[in-house]
């Protein structure tokens, strides 16, 4: 589904001394299977962004349209449900969410309240369990006696379970072991690629932005800062100190190689043992290779 | 709703009523309440009112913000007026609707009762407004110091406030933020059939309840790890003292109490 932005505002508690806004004229538009992401720091107004995908807030002024639906200040949002069935999100810390006595139930809590009929629910969540790389045994414990990483992972699978199109996460990998960060970004990305999902990621990271992104936006104070590819956004090294945020390690070490040996290797994806033989092609045989 | 309730809710500032001690402030509205109930005459109303008010204003906290916030406590103030004016039937009849006569009574006594209720809520709602909820947690142990001498734990009563109010805010966010969490997974906590509602706060209650005693643990833990070993010896990083300012604020008020029992008829 398309996302579109136009004109966005957002005002925290308006008429009272805690005023405060955290969207301002935020606009943008989002093509319908694009994973973009967006990136700012502590306060930057992601959060609140993020809640207006799925109708949770409602823009104080301007209009949020996301596939067929409307969301706008004045105008009351007919079907909001069926929006939030749609647009599945998974929130910072998604394990706190988790309340039912058998993960399975949990799973299936929210195609529950949407009325999926329950042959259909158990298929769902079989598939849903599988796509987080748990076994299926975990289906009939208690959720609060699995370890955190499982937890997430159950919780992950309960916003699946949903079959949404689109999919927004909250640094869905915050306090997660280095591993468990690159199995779980892994893993979305491959459901963005398997089920053709339009995915909005809200990141700190800038390396999993780079690896993952093929859109980024970059707030800062509510306000868009930066926009494009990332291969464009991230290599403006001035532009992106002045919000706080680094150019991505990868990043910073080809230009420096730029810098230094005068020759360019450009970013593809490749990974430490891809860019080394890259380099050392480089070193040795100097011949022209892009 | 909750983003406009504000009884309980402090706004910082800088005013005299700001910087007074909290106790002062406490004891003048515990007498507050008390001689609220002496006025009986226009004159002792108004000088109570302008106590009030005066206070209010000097506050600087603006006015519609004060009057949006007691909205919730207007509904009462108006009802016990309503309820007055239906059932008291002293003094002449004023005007009479079908067959249903209105006294004068009732008039004067509804207005005054009224604002008694006004001026009640009003001085307290300062109270929080104005003072920082480790500040009257910590001017409440100090005026409760005598029980100690009974062996009354004025400290672990004083602690346990504290950590309670400081946790609201936390757990108010925590609703908020699991209830939008689950609001997301399709549960629908404002409209439908009130048994589905009740239902729906299962989803809400239990996480909550789950992360509520994880907090209290690792609260309780950091504190060990930090010596925490009850009052005994433990000392404050802001002392409570009364000043000048505190002392002109008592006179003042001594003035209104002596102005009121003047004014009585």
């Amino acid at each position: 589904m398309d996302i579109t932005f136009k004109d966005v505002s957002y005002i925290y508690q308006p008429n009272t001394p805690f005023e405060h806004r955290a969207l301002s004229e935020l606009s943008f538009h989002i093509r319908s299977g694009s994973f973009i992401a967006i990136i700012g720091h502590t306060g930057s107004g992601k959060s609140t962004l993020l809640q207006h995908l799925n109708g949770l807030l409602r823009p104080t002024e301007g209009e949020v349209t996301i596939g067929t639906y409307k969301i706008s200040a004045d105008e009351k949002t007919k079907n909001i449900k069926s929006l939030r069935e749609k647009v599945g999100v998974v929130f910072q810390y998604p394990e706190h969410q988790l309340f039912e006595e058998t993960v399975e139930k949990d799973i299936g809590f929210g195609p529950l309240n949407f009325h999926v009929d329950q042959e259909e629910i158990k298929r769902r969540t079989r598939e849903a369990i599988k796509a987080v790389d748990l076994p299926e045994e975990l289906l009939h414990r208690s959720p609060f006696d699995l370890s955190g990483g499982q937890m997430r992972r159950v919780a992950i699978a309960g916003v699946l379970a949903m079959d949404p199109n689109v999919l927004v996460l909250d640094e869905p990998t915050a306090g997660l072991d280095p591993r468990g960060q690159r199995e779980v970004m892994d893993m979305f990305s491959n459901l963005h690629k398997e089920k053709k999902l339009t995915t909005v990621l809200v990141t700190h990271s800038m390396e999993d932005a780079l690896r993952y992104a093929d859109h980024i936006i970059i707030l800062k104070d509510g306000k868009k800062h930066l926009e494009g590819p990332p291969l464009e956004v991230l290599v403006r090294k001035k532009e992106l100190e002045h919000v706080q945020l680094d150019v991505p390690e990868v990043i910073q070490f080809l230009s420096e190689v730029e810098e230094k040996f005068g020759k360019t290797i450009s970013y593809h994806n490749q990974n430490i043992a891809q860019l080394a033989k890259e380099l050392a092609a480089m070193v040795k045989g100097g011949d022209d290779h892009e | 709703m909750s983003s406009s309730m504000i009884i309980g809710q402090y706004v910082p500032g800088n005013s005299v009523i700001h910087r007074l001690d909290p106790r002062t402030k406490i004891t003048i509205i515990f007498f507050f309440v008390l001689i609220v109930f002496f006025a009986n005459s226009v004159m002792s109303y108004g000088l109570l009112t302008l106590f009030a008010v005066g206070s209010a204003v000097s506050t600087k906290i603006p006015a519609n913000y004060l009057i949006k916030g007691l909205l919730p406590v207007w509904f009462l103030i108006v009802f016990t007026f309503i309820l007055h004016l239906f059932v008291t039937k002293e003094g002449e009849v004023l005007f009479s609707i079908f067959t249903f006569d209105f006294y004068t009574g009732g008039f004067i006594q509804g207005l005054a009762i009224s604002l008694r209720f006004f001026l009640l809520i009003l001085v307290t709602s300062l109270l929080t407004l104005t003072t920082t909820p480790i500040e009257i947690t910590d001017a409440i142990e100090s005026m409760l110091g005598p029980l100690k001498k009974i062996r009354f734990p004025v400290h672990e009563l004083a602690l346990m406030m504290s950590i309670s109010l400081r946790f609201i805010p936390t757990l108010m966010q925590e609703t908020e933020k699991i209830s939008k969490a689950q609001a997301s997974r399709g549960v629908d906590f404002r409209t439908g059939p009130v048994k589905d509602r009740i239902k729906a706060v299962v989803p809400l209650l239990v996480p909550l309840f789950v992360s509520a005693f994880k907090r209290a643990e690792e609260l309780a833990m950091a504190m060990e790890a930090r010596g925490y070993q009850g009052g005994e010896g433990r000392t404050k990083l802001r002392e409570l003292s009364i000043g000048r300012l505190d002392i002109y604020i008592y006179i003042l008020f001594v003035l209104v109490i002596i102005g009121l029992f003047m004014t009585r008829s």
